[in-house]
Formats: C-alpha cells, sequence, structure tokens
C-alpha cells in the first residue's frame, strides 16, 4: 500500500502495525471464547435434534404428556407475561413518578429476583404457602392449593420474572419529558385521556419488549418451578421439566428436538425484544 | 537536516531546538472512497503558533490527528523537529494534544492528571511533583491540585489539560478547538491567556479552529483549509488582504460577493464599467467580486470612475459604527461598515453612490466560498449570504 | 416528535394539580395513592411474603437447626463447591467478557452484529437445555468423549462440565453491562494516554479499567448471583452424588424431593435462608453498584 512507499522510520520508535496486531488479537480471542463457549454448543443442540429430520420431534411429542407440558409452558409464560406487563408498568410509573418515603428501598427489593436463586425462590414459595405453614394450611382448609398445583407454577414465575418489565419501562419512564403530558392536560385532556393519548403510545415499545422479554424467560424456567409444581404430568409438568425427564431417561434426540424448538421461539422473542427496545432508546438519544 | 536521535529513555528531555517544527508533506486520508485529506502540505515554524483554519469537516482536525499519530495517513509524510514521524507509534511523538473536550481523566485529581506523563516517562517522584507544581503554577490552578475534573469549570478544565500536555516538555503542540466547547467570554479570555503562555514559553504549536477571529488574533501563520485541501498558507495579513481564492476570501473576514461579466480585462457590475483588474479571466464571462464591508465608502456623490449608483435601503446604527445596505440597480445589495465619524447624513430612501476598494476577483469555480452567492440570487439571500460570512 | 430533547430530570412531583380545580386536584391525589398502594401490595405479596416465608421456616428450628446443618458434610460440600464453581465462572467471564466488550465497543468488523447476538444468546436458553448441551458435546458419544476419555479427564458428572454450564449461563452480564459505558466513555481519554506516551496495556489498566469499573462490578455481581443459583443445567451434567458433585441448589433439590419429615425440610431452608442471605448481600452490592455508575455516567 502507500505506507510501503513511505521511507522507513529509525528503529527506536515502535510502528503502528503493533497496534492494529493487538486489535485483531483481542477480535481472534472474543471469536475463539464465543465460539467455544456459545456457538459449539448450540451447533451440538441443532445437530442431534434434527438429526434424524423431524422423527425425533414427533417422536419426543407423541410421548405421554409431550403436549401437554408444552401447553402448560406457553399458557403460564402467557399469563404472566400479561399480568407482570400490568403490574410491573405500574410498578415502574410509582417508582419513576411518584415521590414517597422508601422508594429507594422498594427499587431495591424489586431487583431482588436478580439475585436470589430460582430455587431458592421457589423454596420461598414453599415456606410461605406449604401445607405445613400456617398460610398455605389456612388456604388449603379453604380448598385452595397453591404448592404442586398451577398457582404454584404461575406464582413461581411471576416473582422469577417481575424486574424484567419494570427495568426495560422505567428508563424510557424517566426520558419521557413530563411536558408533554402538561401540554395535554393543559389543551384539556383528562387524566385517563392524557394517560392512554400522551404516555401509553410512548411507552408501548418498552411495554412489550418486558413482555415478551418475560415471556422467553418462562419458556426456560426450571429451577423455580421444579420444587413448587411437583411435576405431575399432565397437570403441572412443564416442558424444561419434561426435557430433564427425557434426559435422564437418555433420550438424548428426543430431548434435544424438543430442546430445538424451545430455544427457536426463545431466541426468536429475545431478538425481537432487543429491536424494540433499542430502537425506542434510539430515539430518543439520536 | 541532522538531529539526533530523541533519546526516549531519557526522563523528560529538553525540548531539542532544531530550527524545525512540523513539516508536512503530501499528507492524504482516505476514509474508504471518501477522501478526508487530500495531499495537505505545509510547514509550521518551530516557536511559533500555526493555525489550520478552516469549516467543520475541512479535515484539519484530520491533518491535526495524523501529526499525533492517532490516525494513520494513506499517503505522504509527517516530519517533527527535523525526525521522519510517518510511521512512529502515538507514544514515540513526544507531542502534546489538547482536546477539544479536556479529555481529562475523570478518575484522577488534577495533580495525578498533570503528572501522569511524567509518570509514564518514569520521572522521578521529586522532580514529579517539582514540574507538576510548577506548571499549576503555570496555569493558574495550584489551589485546585486536589480537586477532581467534575468539580471544575469548562475554562479551568481546559487548563489542566494543558498543563498535562505540557508536563513532559513535548516536541510540539498541538491543540484540536481548544476553545470550542467553551463561552465566548471564557473563549476571550483562555486565547489572551494562550498567547501570553505561548510568549513565555515558545513551544512550537499547531491550533486547529473554526474560528476565523481566533486563528487571525493567536497565529503567525494560517493554513486555510476547505474540503481536505490546503487553500492558502500565508501570515494573517497576506490571507486577509490577498485571499488567494473566493473561499478564503469570503472565509477569512467578511465579504460582499457581486456578480459581474468581464469586458476587456475588467469586471463590469450592474452595466457600469468598475476599475477592477480581471485580466486573468477570459473575456465574455461571468466573475465574483469579493469586497470587505469595510472597503466600501458611501457617499452622495460620484467620487471617481469606478462608483456604483445604488439607493440606501436601511442603516443601523452598531455604536462605534454603522452598518449600510445599499441596493444597486440590478438589485444586487451591498453592505457597508463605516465609522460613525466619517457617516454622512444618509437616510434611508437616499440615492447614493458607493466605492468599492480592495475587491478580488475570481471567476466561478475556482472554488465555493462559503454563502457564495448565486448570480440569481434575490437580495435577501445575498444579505443573508454576507452576514453569514461576517459570522465567521 | 421532535428530534432533539433535553434530558428531563426523573420528575418529582406532576404539577398539575396547582392548575386545575381543587376538586380534580383531590382525584389525582387518590389517584395516585390507589396506583401506590397497588404497587406496594403487590411487591409486599410476591416478593416479601415468601422472603419472610423463608426467614421464619429456617429460623424455627433454633439455632441448634444451623449448627447442625452447618457441621454436616454434605452441606458444607455444597457450600463450597457452589462458591468453587461462582469463583472460577466469575472469572472466566470477566476476563473473556472484558475482551469481548472491549472489541463490541471498539472495533468495527464484519460479523459485529452476530458476535452480539452470540452474546446474548445465553439469555434465550433453558438451563436444562444448558445442561443437554453440555451431555451432547462430552456425554457418552458426544462428540469429544472420545478425546477427553483417551486423556482420563472426566468432564461430564465431575467438576468441569458444571464450571462449563455455568459460565455458559453467566456469559452475558459482564459484557452487557460494560459495553454500554466503554461506549459512553468513549476513546479520548484513550487518547490522551497515548500522547503522553502510556502504552496500550498501560492505558487500559489506568485508564479504562478504572473508568468502568462501577459497571463491571455490577457485572460481576449479576454473574456470582446467576452462578450460585444455577440449578437446572448443573443438575443434568453433575448427575449429583451426595458429597461430591452436589451443589447448594442440588443438595436443596434433593433434601425437598426425599423429604418425609419436617426435621429434613429444615436443612433444605437453612440452605435456602443462607444462599438467600448471600445473594441479598449481592442484591445490595449490585444496587450501590448500579448508583455508582450512573453517578459517574453522569459527570
Amino acid at each position: 500500500m502507500a505506507d510501503a512507499a513511505l521511507p522507513r522510520t529509525r528503529s527506536r520508535t515502535r510502528r503502528e502495525p503493533g497496534a492494529r496486531l493487538g486489535r485483531l488479537a483481542l477480535r481472534g480471542v472474543a471469536w475463539v471464547y464465543l465460539g467455544l463457549m456459545v456457538l459449539l454448543p448450540v451447533a451440538a443442540i441443532l445437530k442431534a435434534g434434527f438429526a434424524q429430520g423431524l422423527s425425533s420431534l414427533s417422536a419426543a411429542l407423541s410421548s405421554f404428556g409431550a403436549w401437554a407440558a408444552i401447553r402448560l409452558t406457553l399458557e403460564m409464560a402467557l399469563a404472566t407475561a400479561v399480568i407482570n406487563g400490568v403490574l410491573g408498568t405500574l410498578l415502574a410509573y410509582v417508582l419513576v413518578r411518584i415521590p414517597f418515603p422508601g422508594r429507594g428501598l422498594l427499587s431495591t427489593i424489586v431487583d431482588l429476583p436478580f439475585a436470589v436463586p430460582t430455587l431458592v425462590a421457589g423454596v420461598m414459595l414453599r415456606a410461605l404457602y406449604g401445607p405445613n405453614s400456617p398460610i398455605g394450611g389456612f388456604l388449603a382448609n379453604h380448598g385452595v392449593d397453591v404448592i404442586f398445583t398451577q398457582i404454584g407454577i404461575l406464582l413461581a414465575l411471576l416473582f422469577v420474572t417481575l424486574p424484567l418489565v419494570v427495568r426495560t419501562v422505567q428508563p424510557v419512564l424517566l426520558e419521557l419529558d413530563p411536558a408533554e403530558e402538561e401540554a395535554a392536560r393543559v389543551l384539556g385532556a383528562g387524566r385517563w385521556t392524557t394517560f392512554r393519548k400522551v404516555m401509553f403510545p410512548a411507552l408501548l415499545p418498552a411495554i412489550a419488549g418486558g413482555m415478551l422479554l418475560t415471556f422467553a424467560r418462562c419458556l426456560g424456567e426450571f429451577g423455580a418451578i421444579v420444587i413448587v409444581s411437583g411435576n405431575l404430568t399432565g397437570r403441572t409438568l412443564t416442558a424444561p421439566v419434561f426435557i430433564f425427564q427425557l434426559v435422564s431417561q437418555f433420550r438424548y434426540p428426543e430431548a434435544a428436538a424438543v430442546s430445538a424448538l424451545l430455544f427457536g421461539m426463545a431466541f426468536v422473542l429475545v431478538l425481537i425484544t432487543e429491536r424494540l427496545v433499542s430502537k425506542r432508546t434510539a430515539g430518543y438519544t439520536g | 537536516m541532522t538531529t539526533s536521535a530523541p533519546n526516549v529513555d531519557m526522563a523528560v528531555p529538553p525540548r531539542p531546538s532544531t530550527g524545525h517544527g512540523i513539516e508536512v508533506e503530501g499528507l492524504t486520508k482516505r476514509f474508504g472512497s471518501f477522501v478526508a485529506v487530500a495531499d495537505v502540505g505545509f510547514s509550521a515554524v518551530d516557536g511559533r503558533i500555526t493555525a489550520l483554519l478552516g469549516p467543520s469537516g475541512s479535515g484539519k482536525s484530520t491533518v491535526l490527528r495524523m501529526i499525533a499519530g492517532l490516525e494513520r495517513p494513506t499517503a505522504g509524510r509527517i516530519t517533527i523537529a527535523g525526525e521522519d514521524q510517518t510511521g512512529a507509534s502515538v507514544q514515540d511523538r513526544r507531542v502534546g494534544f489538547v482536546f477539544q473536550h479536556y479529555a481529562l481523566f475523570r478518575h484522577m485529581s488534577v495533580r495525578d492528571n498533570v503528572a501522569f506523563g511524567l509518570s509514564v516517562r518514569k520521572v522521578g517522584k521529586a522532580d514529579r511533583r517539582k514540574r507538576v507544581d510548577e506548571l499549576l503554577e503555570l496555569v493558574q490552578l495550584g489551589p485546585f491540585a486536589d480537586r477532581y475534573p467534575h468539580h471544575l469549570s469548562g475554562g479551568q478544565r481546559q487548563r489542566v489539560a494543558l498543563a498535562r500536555a505540557l508536563a513532559p516538555r513535548p516536541r510540539v503542540l498541538l491543540l484540536d478547538e481548544p476553545f470550542g466547547a467553551l463561552d465566548a467570554r471564557v473563549r476571550q479570555d483562555l486565547r489572551h491567556w494562550l498567547d501570553k503562555l505561548h510568549r513565555d514559553l515558545g513551544v512550537t504549536s499547531l491550533l486547529v479552529t473554526h474560528d476565523q477571529e481566533e486563528a487571525l488574533e493567536l497565529a503567525q501563520t494560517l493554513v486555510v483549509m476547505h474540503r481536505g485541501r490546503v487553500e492558502q498558507v500565508g501570515s494573517p495579513e497576506a490571507v486577509y488582504n490577498e485571499p488567494a481564492t473566493p473561499f478564503v476570501a469570503g472565509f477569512v473576514g467578511a465579504a460582499n460577493v457581486l456578480t459581474g461579466r468581464v469586458r476587456g480585462g475588467r469586471l463590469q457590475v450592474n452595466g457600469e464599467q468598475v476599475l477592477w483588474d480581471a485580466a486573468h479571466i477570459d473575456d465574455g464571462s461571468e466573475a465574483h467580486a469579493y469586497i470587505r464591508p469595510h472597503d466600501v465608502r458611501v457617499s452622495g456623490s460620484r467620487e471617481n470612475g469606478g462608483s456604483l449608483p445604488g439607493v440606501l435601503e436601511r442603516s443601523k446604527d452598531l455604536g462605534w459604527m454603522s452598518k449600510l445596505h445599499v441596493r444597486l440597480p440590478d438589485g444586487q445589495v451591498v453592505i457597508a461598515h463605516i465609522p460613525n465619524e466619517e457617516l454622512g447624513a444618509h437616510q434611508p430612501g437616499d440615492e447614493v453612490w458607493v466605492d468599492l476598494r480592495n475587491a478580488k476577483v475570481f471567476a466561478p469555480g475556482e472554488g465555493d466560498g462559503p454563502g457564495l452567492a448565486d448570480p440569481d440570487l434575490g437580495a435577501d439571500d445575498a444579505e443573508s449570504a454576507a452576514t453569514a460570512t461576517a459570522a465567521g | 416528535m421532535s428530534a432533539v430533547r433535553e434530558r428531563t430530570p426523573p420528575l418529582e412531583t406532576l404539577d398539575l394539580d396547582a392548575r386545575s380545580g381543587n376538586h380534580d386536584a383531590r382525584r389525582g391525589r387518590r389517584v395516585r395513592a390507589a396506583m401506590l398502594t397497588a404497587a406496594l401490595l403487590y411487591v409486599l405479596v410476591l416478593l416479601v411474603a415468601p422472603l419472610a416465608g423463608i426467614v421464619v421456616s429456617a429460623l424455627k428450628g433454633g439455632i441448634g437447626n444451623f449448627l447442625r446443618t452447618f457441621t454436616d458434610h454434605d452441606a458444607l460440600h455444597a457450600f463450597l463447591l457452589t462458591f468453587l464453581i461462582m469463583v472460577v465462572t466469575v472469572v472466566v467471564t470477566t476476563v473473556f467478557g472484558l475482551v469481548v466488550a472491549l472489541v463490541l465497543a471498539r472495533d468495527r468488523f464484519v460479523g459485529r452484529r452476530f458476535m452480539s447476538a452470540l452474546v446474548d444468546l445465553p439469555l434465550g436458553v433453558s438451563p436444562v437445555i444448558v445442561g443437554l448441551m453440555a451431555v451432547l458435546l462430552f456425554g457418552r458419544g458426544g462428540w469429544f468423549e472420545s478425546f477427553f476419555a483417551a486423556r482420563g479427564i472426566q468432564i461430564v458428572f465431575a467438576l468441569p462440565s458444571m464450571v462449563l454450564v455455568t459460565t455458559f449461563i453467566s456469559i452475558p452480564f459482564t459484557i452487557r453491562e460494560v459495553v454500554p459505558v466503554l461506549q459512553e466513555l468513549g476513546t479520548e481519554e484513550e487518547q490522551a494516554a497515548w500522547t503522553l506516551g502510556a502504552s496500550r496495556l498501560r492505558t487500559f489498566f489506568r485508564i479504562t479499567l478504572p473508568n468502568i469499573r462501577w459497571g463491571l462490578w455490577y457485572g460481576i455481581a449479576l454473574s456470582a448471583a446467576r452462578a450460585i443459583g444455577e440449578v437446572g443445567a448443573v443438575l443434568i451434567v453433575a448427575g449429583p452424588i451426595q458429597g461430591q458433585t452436589e451443589t447448594s441448589t442440588l443438595y436443596i433439590l434433593r433434601v425437598f424431593d426425599q423429604s418425609h419429615s419436617s426435621l429434613q425440610d429444615q436443612a433444605g431452608y437453612v440452605v435456602a435462608f443462607t444462599l438467600a442471605a448471600f445473594s441479598i448481600v449481592l442484591l445490595i452490592g449490585i444496587e450501590l453498584f448500579k448508583r455508582r455508575k450512573i453517578k459517574e455516567a453522569g459527570r
């Protein structure tokens, strides 16, 4: 290139190609790390899942309780996403817009599920609602069982995913200009109209993003569920637990096929979410 | 051209006085297919301030960054203090660099910021302390030594940045729009202060700026850049009084732009013969004359053959001088800046004569000046173009 | 909407009430009070009550219960194993995570988006599937089974695979926290250090690293929390053997699976309580780091 034509510099000076080499080396390390740690395992599961075409998948799906497990997982994920979508948005609003003593504490508590092991979350629910606990006993006497039922699964999923919507909506709410709301109010719009017409459209991508993230997370949750659900085939057996059972029976190809299905769904959702959320923030910072 | 190789290991060597500042030849930088800098050459004289002046996007910062070694040139040659530095690493060039946004190390105190370059060059603790104190004294920030950058004002931060750059006794000082992020008032103060500092230290400096006033005030040599190329190199007086291109005429100082046609080696404006030499332009072609607002005289009667008739449209008193707008019969507007004591009693609507001096005539296509008036432009556009250039 | 917008500070009081009538102001206050109550109730029932539940359950057995559990060989071993896995995971994800974050934030190259997607990918994978991946690679009939078997290295049902799956799951946290901080930081300070003669390595340790430290600590805390809590993936690759490949979470799982007495349950609650306590300490750390990070960014 053009540099070759330039006169050589004295030997004492380091030359720039060193820096370029360093950059290439860094890039190489990054690729090898992610390639070995992420890409290779994913390739393994996809290959095992589709090694026999779709026959492993159909074999897996035809086994007893498979469909029920997938259906239950989807239903539970949907319910969780909706409930935490609504209440998570409410929480984000309260955290950003309503001043009250203890706001910092509430904000910290909301992050609790990020820190607490999911299995421990399950244990917590069991301690609170288990048949031996006062509350669990009281509820059982009134015909409501939490542990080993779908209610337990739902509570576990709600616990584990609560911060997701809150933390996606919160930054957007922070960036939202209150002047827009004030303008709407000055123009005579009521509180509800202002929320519906001004705030909600601005928050929608973030809420949707947070809900998708919640949904995806629910598809794969294992730790929180396994200890509260009782894993009764056809009633409280979710897809991840179902995969676990297949693996324990050494039915790898079938486990891989269901995994590939689940993984595909979750990953597409995560990608869509990234789009939704980053587009929104890009619009604000750009 | 012979100088000893820089002794990198030696702790803070004295600045070698070689008689050579910075020399740049054929410097070119391409980003993909975009040519940011094309065949730039100039030299910055030892011990002086040289200004790289141009609008944003003219490539001046890229030139500075290539000299510092922060950017690799596609082609060309860079010599600092007589040594070829084209392929040298940033670290080995021993230049002081001052960034527009200060780039202070935010997690370090003012003292540690200034000491950083010294500790990198393995200066002993005692010497380091002495030199830092000396520099903080110099930039008048002694009492702030233990503060952190976010406690300081913009002007103070830039002074710390300057002290930090000067601490390891760089061979040259490179300043990239150093006052660009500051308020007008602070800019003014820092400009005077830098001027004084430079008088005291005499370090070879290269200043990148888009502010012509700043360049004219501080620099002994101007390098005017436009679209990646050098338009003119010269002293401030030469660049101001004898602009080499229409771009320079329009960018450095304000200028009226009048459009006319060349007839027999003279530029004709408004159908009148005006005594402007245009022998270098083909007969019959269109050309533009650039006239500074303070080179325009307005009088009630024809003073000489070069005067043009017009109607005074507006007169604005700016305190010590007035700004007059005169519309020529063909619709073109001339703006005049006239000291109030020389101002006649002209009222808007009066017929007046304008005498235009020191006009520079350029053929169109000799490079475009900012706000270069289109021949068909309405008067208002021409006016805003002229004021735009006046604003720099 | 306007393209450029001032960053507005969080609104402390939506001061509309002053403008509207008194009646409307009262209604506004009532609406806000209702929202606040609903939000607090939800958090109370969903998060705080279970937390209280485990505290009560763990403390019910008294101090003797704690002593019994902490002197139990299996429980102790489980704690140690969890701690060991966490340390290795955090070190690996921090060191390599920093490299990936630097590349993603500073380098421009073909495939950058793909690399970014690879970083996010573990977030979308169920832990159970992660365990299955490891089994497929290193287990019976796996891609690398013969390679390691020939060298006498046990991967599956042993520590290496447990570390591997935990690392997989913890990969995104550090990187996702550090990349935005690096981007926000820009490169000018680093360039300034270079012009002052600092080498690239020195610049990284003296300038870049101190500037990203709170974001990095935040990512590390999140990774650590994830590593401690991992259960599904580890369960599959550990084929847990009591006192050998049983982590704290697997210990809890076993105790509750087999429990026929509340005494056994007690041990599970104690271990779970300990993990919860540790993670709450981490959480407080996370919150502090986050606040420092935000404060730092505001400068």
